[in-house]
């Protein structure tokens, strides 16, 4: 299991070389400059500008320097927001998209996961057939379409909920995003887990289990549930990373001072090196938790760990 | 009176293919669906009286739909029509969603035949690549590109399709592995065929059903990409508009009136709901054993 462990670690090391290389070199690359005004400076100022943030240095030198400033979590200072790092500002907004991307998955996973189980031991019936269409326009429905819909509902015509903001980990102003943020993936989640429950539920293994005259109850989550978890366990992966680009756009419609609503405000201000912390910040959190999925699922499944 | 045996027709992929789709009623009504959106897309705003970018001075802002004076959607914040808008919009989302699956097709039949045809050390290096460059937060990339490059449309087509060939690429090579140990692969050989030609003649035809297959399912998957950066403001510029555009405007007049985010959302849902089930239809009806 260590060694298991130790190849995937090793194996997503160069996807981190090629992300913050990628970024980095994207970022410097592109037209202009983060301190392009209307009104141009005087010379020296743009020179000491230049120099205070080491823009003068040759690029492969900039590069060493990030990377070096990277391996101590220095991320750098934002050009927008004077006098904060961008690792403080991830520092802020991250708990907050934390709380509701970590509560998005979860009900992602209990909703997307039962109503697959339910669909599968109906299947081709009514109750299947409606879940399965359900779904489909779940996947056919972006979040940034149904969270002003909620909103419409919910808070200005119901005037049950609060139609956005963020007071210090209030629960009903995360109800909507989290459900906004969960639906599509609730959908994605419930057809994979119908068709991988199909599959399991026509194995040998599941007749012996009938054939004893254990109950359904217990057929189902006794003995076919864990083999039918692998398929959803792969998805993991993916989920987050939907979650968390979702998590953009439904920061940005209900206000919330996450991470998300930073990355867009920066890249509106073009503060460059915010963009690309947050990047850099994203694109760890998803290798790592693609690690850690991987790692469960050598845990779960002994096969994958001999490939 | 004896009757000489007819010759038995052969039934190719794509016939038997046709058949199982019949059968299915919901992708027959999904494409029905489609070929009508894309008829009313490309031809309908002809006949609208007001032009997508043309602010309409006597009539209200922001007015509902009304058959009267040719608003039949209503109009937009500053008076333009919303039908045509909407329509217009769907050319843009369709005519992204369908190009940039054509260059992520393009990019990876020929990345995923090549490295399925050579096999070994080349295979294992060019799959390699692709695990890494997977596991990327490629939408953080699109939005990086759009914020740092400019949002031309050119750019929009590029990106996106370059970020999804990933999926083809393996599909296609997984396809090809087990076609090239097919016998009229090795007749090809023997008789001197050059590798590019059998890639090109031989295996690339018999990797449509796929192609097609993932093909229908990735263009929802684009118009959502497309219209989510339209929606954070990185999409075309204004006049011009996409739905996810439109549905942004929509969403924030939405408290003085609906139809702005209606009408787009609705074709923008309608338009992905029948793209999947296209798909699905496509997928049990040419690939029978995935059911």
């Amino acid at each position: 299991m260590l060694r298991f462990a130790m190849r995937r670690l090793l194996a997503s090391i160069p996807t981190l070389l090629v992300l913050i290389t990628l970024a980095f070199f994207m970022m410097r690359l592109a037209p202009g400059g983060p301190f392009d005004k209307e009104r141009s400076l005087l010379p020296e100022i743009e020179a000491a500008i230049n120099s205070a943030y080491h823009l003068d240095e040759p690029l492969w030198q900039q590069y060493l320097r990030y990377m070096g400033g990277l391996l101590q979590g220095d991320l750098g200072p934002s050009f927008q927001y004077a006098g904060f790092s961008v690792s403080e500002l991830i520092a802020q907004g991250f708990p907050v998209s934390l709380a509701i991307g970590l509560s998005s998955m979860v009900l992602a996973l209990l909703v997307g996961g039962a109503a697959g189980i339910w669909a599968a031991m109906r299947q081709n019936r009514l109750g299947d057939w409606s879940v399965m269409t359900l779904s489909m326009a779940g996947i056919s429905l972006p979040s940034y379409v149904i969270a002003p819909l909620m909103i419409l509902l919910f808070a200005v015509t119901l005037h049950w909920l609060p139609a956005g903001g963020w007071e210090q980990g209030r629960y009903l102003d995360m109800l909507m995003p989290v459900l906004a943020l969960a639906l599509p993936q609730i959908a994605y989640i419930a057809r994979l887990m119908r068709g991988s429950m199909i599959e399991v539920l026509r194995s040998n293994f599941i007749r012996t289990a009938r054939a004893k005259g254990l109950p359904e109850r217990r057929v189902i989550l006794r003995h076919a549930l864990k083999p039918a978890m692998m398929p959803i366990l792969s998805f993991l992966g993916p989920t987050a990373a939907g979650v968390i680009t979702g998590s953009v756009v439904i920061e940005q419609i209900f206000g919330i001072p996450g991470l998300g609503r930073y990355f867009v405000q920066a890249a509106i201000n073009r503060d460059y090196t915010l963009v690309l912390g947050v990047v850099i910040f994203y694109g760890l959190l998803i290798v790592l938790f693609n690690f850690l999925v991987d790692l469960l699922y050598g845990a779960l499944d002994p096969r994958v760990r001999v490939e | 009176m004896s009757q000489l045996p007819q010759p038995v027709a052969g039934r190719s992929l794509w016939q038997d293919a046709w058949r199982r789709l019949r059968h299915n009623r919901a992708a027959l009504v999904a494409g029905g669906v489609l070929a009508v959106l894309l008829l009313a897309i490309l031809v309908g705003p002809l006949f609208s009286p007001h032009a997508y970018d043309e602010i309409d001075f006597d009539g209200e802002w922001g007015a509902a739909p009304t058959l009267h004076d040719g608003h039949v959607f209503g109009t937009d914040s500053v008076g333009r029509d919303l039908f045509s808008r909407t329509l217009v919009g769907g050319r843009i989302s369709l005519m992204v969603g369908i190009v940039s699956t054509l260059v992520s097709l393009l990019i990876g039949v020929a990345y995923g035949a090549i490295a399925g045809y050579y096999g070994g050390r080349l295979d294992q290096v060019m799959m390699r690549i692709v695990d890494v460059l997977y596991a990327l937060p490629f939408m953080f990339f699109v939005i990086l590109l759009m914020v740092l490059f400019g949002r031309h449309l050119l750019l929009i087509f590029v990106a996106i399709g370059a970020v999804n060939w990933l999926d083809m690429a393996r599909i296609v090579r997984g396809q090809t592995l087990s076609l090239r140990r097919r016998e009229f692969i090795d007749a090809a050989i023997v008789s001197g065929t050059p590798p590019g030609q059998i890639i090109r003649r031989h295996i690339v035809p018999n990797l449509m059903g796929v192609v097609v297959v993932y093909a229908t399912l990735t263009i929802p998957q684009v118009i959502l990409v497309e219209s989510f950066l339209s929606f954070l403001g990185l999409g075309v510029q204004e006049p011009m508009t996409s739905w996810g555009a439109l549905v942004n405007d929509g969403a924030r007049e939405m408290e003085a009136t609906i139809w702005p985010l209606l009408f787009p959302a609705s074709f923008l849902a309608v338009t992905l709901l029948c793209f999947n089930f296209l798909g699905d239809g496509l997928r049990d009806a040419l690939d029978p054993k995935d059911r």
